[in-house]
């Protein structure tokens, strides 16, 4: 079991040194969805077996005793988080060979998504601070590659701001880990909570600022989250829905990390009133951009408060709703986008202004759009409904009645924008006329429309099946919060 | 921990803070080493006390290798970064003939409306005026 739980970071890198010699298109695309696919098996095989009640499984690489080795930590947060992930990159990665943009004619495409993809995986299985640092600096280098690839100058210029925002994260990421090392001792995540606790509280409280900075900013939380409207939108849509949907959650799960591993409930009520504005103010943004692209960027924003506020609210409802959200908004979001890129390629632009009609010529499109938008905003009995509401009853029971007022207004604005979405893109009369003789715009995007009907039908299976995973999160939350059971598991590896 | 290291260490960080602020994608580029580095000076002199090599069979007081195999990872993907940042000024450089960063097209749109918007309420039937 434990040789499984490295594989969704070993494939991925493994399968990138092949594709870098493997130039040829067709093998290209062959080796890394297998290598994919393979990644996907066995994260869910791990998954399985932590779902009832498998025990914390550690890998220890390299076989060294103790502190010393770097350890891969698989919970049933870390799991089902590596699952999701994999799940929406293998359908982007199928929705972008559809596509054949610019990017995925490069031959450099491939290779580096898969750096991107072990990238993330390592960043969930991460079991100390300086291992979690380097994944989040493979996932962000091909990151930065992915941004920039066609080399327009719109690319250019957003990809700088991108680069520069996040080379200032992974400072003070490392300058957080280095004092943490100084202070402690160890960059063991096991091994941190005891040490942690022995500090004065101003060290304390000085190391958890910068991780929360750092993390912050990956995340996209107020006052942190201007980099990220500005670079999104330039990528191909491919691109822009695999970092809308995954990246910014990894900055949340590590968010999750620090305010229940290594610093549990502390600095809560900064949290909340983060999570609030944020949601507050990404919601603004979103009402007052006419790009679709634009919307969407901003509430990515806005979502990532409903998830901090419920980290902040804290207690196992709490994180148990939080959790849920994460499952639920990763692949809402990706097919949001993805939806929004078949709409580009067909109109040439993603501007209410330029699109309209597109319900009269593809209703298939219109539900893809229309499932997870309403899911987004919260309608019942989408997936969104139960996230929100569980996020909203936890917020209540612990008697945070501003955080969850916000909460709720955010909604409404949410389905507003999403509405203004629906109005302009696909109601109203079919434009441009010389298009209107071309219905069935999906069925000649094949692909994009397979990899867009994954997401959105696995989005509607987590909604059918919601009993089961809720109990899930909530085991998965109790199991987060049980610190001491963290600790034994991967002392006693 | 030698103060001398820590001096250098602030002396770092003002000085690629400073460049980091620049709109010139090569003083940005040259900021990001300076703070690079300061980071890593920061790692060193904080993480570990001076000893000999620490190699089996040795004896004696050791250096903590740990904060040095650190710093060496940071440095490699320090040098990666700013190799990546060096390409993006030139790929700039080539097409624009500059390497500044440029406004944001969309943002400048938005606070053209904003503009509009607060003209028009000035002014009011703007419309019916000209027409």
């Amino acid at each position: 079991m434990s040789s499984l739980v490295a594989l969704p970071v070993l494939i991925p890198l493994i399968a990138a040194a092949v594709l870098l010699i493997a130039r040829h298109r067709l093998a290209q695309r062959i080796i890394s969805l297998a290598a994919l696919i393979a990644s996907l098996t066995a994260s869910i095989i791990v998954l399985v077996d932590l779902w009832t009640d498998g025990p914390v499984t550690v890998v220890r690489l390299g076989g060294w005793p103790g502190e010393f080795a770097i350890t891969m930590v698989a919970d049933r947060l870390a799991s089902v988080m590596v699952v999701v992930a994999l799940v929406v990159v293998t359908a982007v990665l199928v929705y972008a060979m559809g596509q054949g943009s610019a990017d995925e004619k490069s031959s450099f495409y491939h290779p580096v998504y898969m750096v991107m993809a072990a990238g993330i995986s390592q960043a969930f299985l991460a079991g100390d601070l300086f291992n979690l640092f380097v994944a989040f600096e493979i996932l962000l280098m091909a990151s930065y590659v992915l941004l920039t690839l066609e080399g327009t100058n719109a690319q250019i210029r957003s990809g700088t701001t991108y680069v520069v925002l996040n080379v200032i994260e992974s400072m003070v990421l490392v300058v957080a880990v280095g004092l943490i090392f100084a202070a402690t001792g160890t960059v063991n995540m096991a091994e941190l909570p005891e040490r942690l606790a022995a500090l004065p509280d101003g060290v304390r409280t000085g190391l958890q600022l910068l991780l929360l900075l750092a993390f912050g900013i990956k995340a996209a939380v107020f006052p942190l989250f201007f980099w990220l409207p500005d670079s999104y939108p330039t990528a191909p849509s491919s691109v822009s829905a695999v970092f809308a949907g995954l990246l910014t959650k990894v900055g949340v799960y590590c968010l999750i990390r620090v305010q229940t591993l290594l610093f549990p409930g502390e600095l809560d009520g900064l949290v909340i009133a983060v999570g609030a504005l944020t949601m507050l103010v990404g919601v603004i943004g979103a009402i007052s951009h006419k790009d679709m692209k634009r919307i969407l960027s901003f509430h990515i924003i806005s979502q990532i408060g409903y998830m901090v506020f419920g980290l902040g609210v804290g207690g196992p409802a709490a994180i148990a709703a939080t959790i849920f959200y994460l499952i639920h908004h990763i692949p809402v979001k990706t097919s949001l986008f993805l939806v929004e890129g078949i709409v580009a390629r067909d109109s040439g632009s993603s501007s209410l202004d330029a699109v309209s009609g597109l319900a009269r010529r593809s209703p298939w499109l219109a539900a893809l759009f229309l499932v997870p938008a309403l899911s987004l905003a919260g309608l019942p009995p989408l997936s969104g409904f139960l996230a929100k509401f569980a996020i909203v009853r936890a917020g209540f029971e612990d008697g945070q009645y501003l955080g969850v007022a916000v909460a709720i207004v955010v909604s409404l604005l949410t389905l507003v924008s999403m509405v203004k979405i629906w109005v302009g893109a696909f109601w109203g009369d079919v434009e441009p006329v010389d298009r209107v003789g071309a219905v069935g715009l999906l069925r000649r995007q094949p692909l994009m429309a397979v990899g867009t009907t994954v997401i959105v039908v696995s989005s509607l299976a987590i909604a059918v099946a919601a009993g089961p995973f809720y109990e899930f999160a909530e085991k998965a939350a109790r199991q987060t919060l049980d610190i001491a059971s963290y600790i034994s598991a991967v002392r006693s590896s | 921990m030698s103060i001398a290291l820590l001096v250098l260490v602030g002396v770092l960080f003002a000085a690629g803070t400073y460049s980091l602020m620049e709109r010139s994608l090569t003083r940005i580029a040259l900021g990001v080493g300076v703070l690079g580095n300061g980071v890593n000076v920061l790692i060193v002199a904080v993480g570990s006390r001076p000893g000999r090599a620490p190699i089996i069979g040795e004896q004696g007081e050791f250096a903590d290798p740990l904060p040095q195999a650190l710093v060496l990872t940071a440095i490699v993907i320090g040098f990666a970064l700013l190799t990546f940042l060096l390409a993006l000024a030139w790929r700039n450089w080539t097409i624009t003939d500059n390497d500044e960063v440029e406004d944001d097209v969309e943002d400048r749109l938005v606070a053209s409306r904003v503009e509009r918007n607060a003209k028009s309420t000035d002014v009011p039937h703007a419309e019916d005026v000209s027409q």
